[in-house]
């Protein structure tokens, strides 16, 4: 069961994850955490000439194996798409991806780059977002 | 009558009483690792709350007729039972509540916002679990109270020296502290705390949770003002936790939920509050569950708190040894004689998640995350941790297998 779910691609995208890295300059950019298990995605942008197309995408965080691959497979999957494209685009794309069996928390995991992306689209450019982030809230804390 | 303390256990007979260990997972052994955040719970529990429903079940305290009477003596003897059990002066100072969260939020709410104000400070420790923590400091927000943390040094153990540091620039009213961490297992002074607390003329506060399951308590002894526990994690049921609070702060303090039989008189134009412990009970209290806690109490007493914490201090010794041995293996709290039956642990390059999820592929259940204490991971500068945490049930060949789980998982990864 472990071995199914740490296959070859997996622990490959988590040990060399593509994208990796911090963009000083980026046109959209946010960064989540998966408040279950505290782990964290941040999410860069550079658009093409158009304002819309996803020119390049790095990330940078920390976290489990399926936060951090999942994350890297989504960097090869969005460059050339439009942010609209990406913001319509069901979270079952990423899964078939990624490719393994998962229980719901490792779901969270698996889910965490596509959602910080999203908000980073719809930061940058207003496209919606996902329903699980319309909802956060927070106070400010005390002194 | 001469009773003595049980310092010894056979937990390999105890795990008889627990039918959760009769089944297997992913075809192997259940070995459940994570009793620090919810224990499991023996039949004498589960038989006692089935019996109360089948044969007692009515609503307490307001019934005339014999079942009513008959459910009221069962949750009215559980509450002595707690009462007994954390050495109560007075049985009205024991509230029922959901679970510790709660009672430290009553005491949060119904304290804190009549008696924190801007000059004030609220001290809490690095090593607080969030239930003892983001009340406080929301409440802090909301009066206008300053909001202050005392740190941990390198061992996981808080470091009193920054006490008086803390309190430099206000009046400190509040000091909540948990006596034992759920994170790291270290079990603090709180009776040092406490007497810091009333010097500086300020209540304590206790999270319990982690420490009634395993560690004696008498809150005479412990000096403290306030003192929460949760039934799930001492061998009762989810849903019912109590609270016990000096009875003349009680008494001085206005009521948290609102409703149903926590009043005296109910007219238009005004209301006043019934008296110690019905003031904080508004609405139906969870009574089956009450009833549970009572049974686990009796349950953990039988078995010896003494031997229970000197089972799980054995256990944590043999699993500091054993991970530690492994290469890459960071541990973290105190040494084995200064902390609880819980080791808190990290797998270099590897993640918690990661290392849990192998781990249960061998039916081996450990906790991976930030157990609640996110401001405890960040002054460890890691996200999360693994941690397995024992039980009066665990016994040494699940060691075993958490240490070839672990080197699995490093295999997997390597």
């Amino acid at each position: 069961m472990a071995e199914d779910l740490y296959r070859e691609v997996i622990l490959d995208h988590y040990k060399n994850p593509r994208g990796h890295g911090v963009m000083e300059d980026a046109d959209a950019q946010a960064e989540g955490v998966n408040p279950l298990c505290g782990d964290e995605v941040s999410i860069y942008v550079q658009f093409a000439d158009d304002g819309e197309t996803l020119e390049e995408v790095k990330f940078s965080g920390r976290g489990c194996a399926i936060s951090q691959a999942s994350t890297s497979m989504l960097m090869e999957m969005v460059v050339g798409k439009t942010a609209s494209e990406i913001a319509g685009l069901p979270k079952e794309a990423l899964l078939e991806e990624v490719g393994i069996p998962l229980t719901p928390v490792r779901l969270k995991c698996a889910l965490l780059g596509l959602g910080v992306l999203k908000v980073a689209l719809h930061r940058a450019k207003g496209t919606p977002l996902p329903d699980e982030w319309a909802a956060r809230r927070s106070f400010r804390p005390g002194r | 009558m001469v009773v003595t303390a049980r310092t010894s256990l056979d937990a390999q007979k105890l795990r008889a009483d627990f039918p959760i260990f009769e089944q297997e997972i992913h075809g192997k052994p259940l070995a459940y690792l994570d009793s620090a955040v919810t224990s499991q719970k023996p039949r004498q529990v589960l038989d006692a709350m089935r019996d109360f429903y089948e044969t007692s079940n009515a609503n307490v305290h307001r019934g005339v007729y014999t079942l009513s009477e008959r459910a009221t003596e069962a949750f009215e003897g559980a509450r002595q039972k707690v009462a007994d059990f954390v050495n109560a002066p007075d049985v009205r100072e024991v509230i029922f509540t959901r679970q510790a969260t709660e009672a430290l939020n009553l005491v949060a709410y119904a304290w804190g916002l009549n008696n924190l104000g801007p000059g004030d400070l609220v001290v809490v420790t690095e090593l607080e679990h969030h239930s003892n923590f983001v009340p406080w400091q929301y409440m802090a927000e909301k009066t206008g109270a300053g909001f202050r943390m005392l740190h941990v040094n390198e061992d996981g153990e808080l470091d009193l020296s920054g006490l008086d540091e803390a309190a430099r620039d206000g009046n400190v009213k509040v000091v909540a502290a948990n006596l034992v961490s759920n994170a790291l297992g270290t079990i603090n002074p709180i009776e040092k705390l406490a007497a810091w607390a009333h010097a500086q003329g300020a209540i304590m506060v206790v999270d319990g949770a982690q420490a009634a399951p395993h560690h004696p308590v008498d809150v005479q002894a412990l000096g403290c003002d306030f003192f929460a526990l949760s039934a799930h994690k001492m061998c009762g049921p989810t849903g019912v936790g109590a609270l016990w609070g000096r009875r003349e702060i009680l008494e001085a303090m206005e009521p948290f939920n609102l409703g149903g039989h926590m009043i005296s008189k109910v007219r238009y134009e005004s209301t006043t509050w019934g008296e110690l412990p019905h003031k904080f009970e508004a609405g139906t209290s969870p009574i089956a569950e009450a009833v549970g806690l009572g049974a686990a109490i009796d349950y953990l007493n039988e078995v010896g708190i003494e031997a229970i914490e000197a089972h799980e201090q054995e256990l944590a010794a043999v699993a500091l040894e054993r991970l530690g041995e492994i290469e890459g293996v960071t541990l973290y709290g105190p040494p084995a004689d200064r902390r609880a039956g819980i080791v808190s642990f990290n797998v270099e390059g590897i993640h918690p998640h990661d290392v849990a999820q192998v781990l249960d592929s061998e039916g081996v259940a450990i906790r991976a995350g930030h157990h609640c204490c996110q401001p405890l991971m960040t002054r460890l500068g890691v996200a999360a941790t693994n941690r397995a945490s024992f039980y009066l049930y665990s016994v040494p060949e699940e060691i075993d297998r958490l240490v070839e789980g672990v080197q699995k998982t490093r295999k997997i990864f390597g």
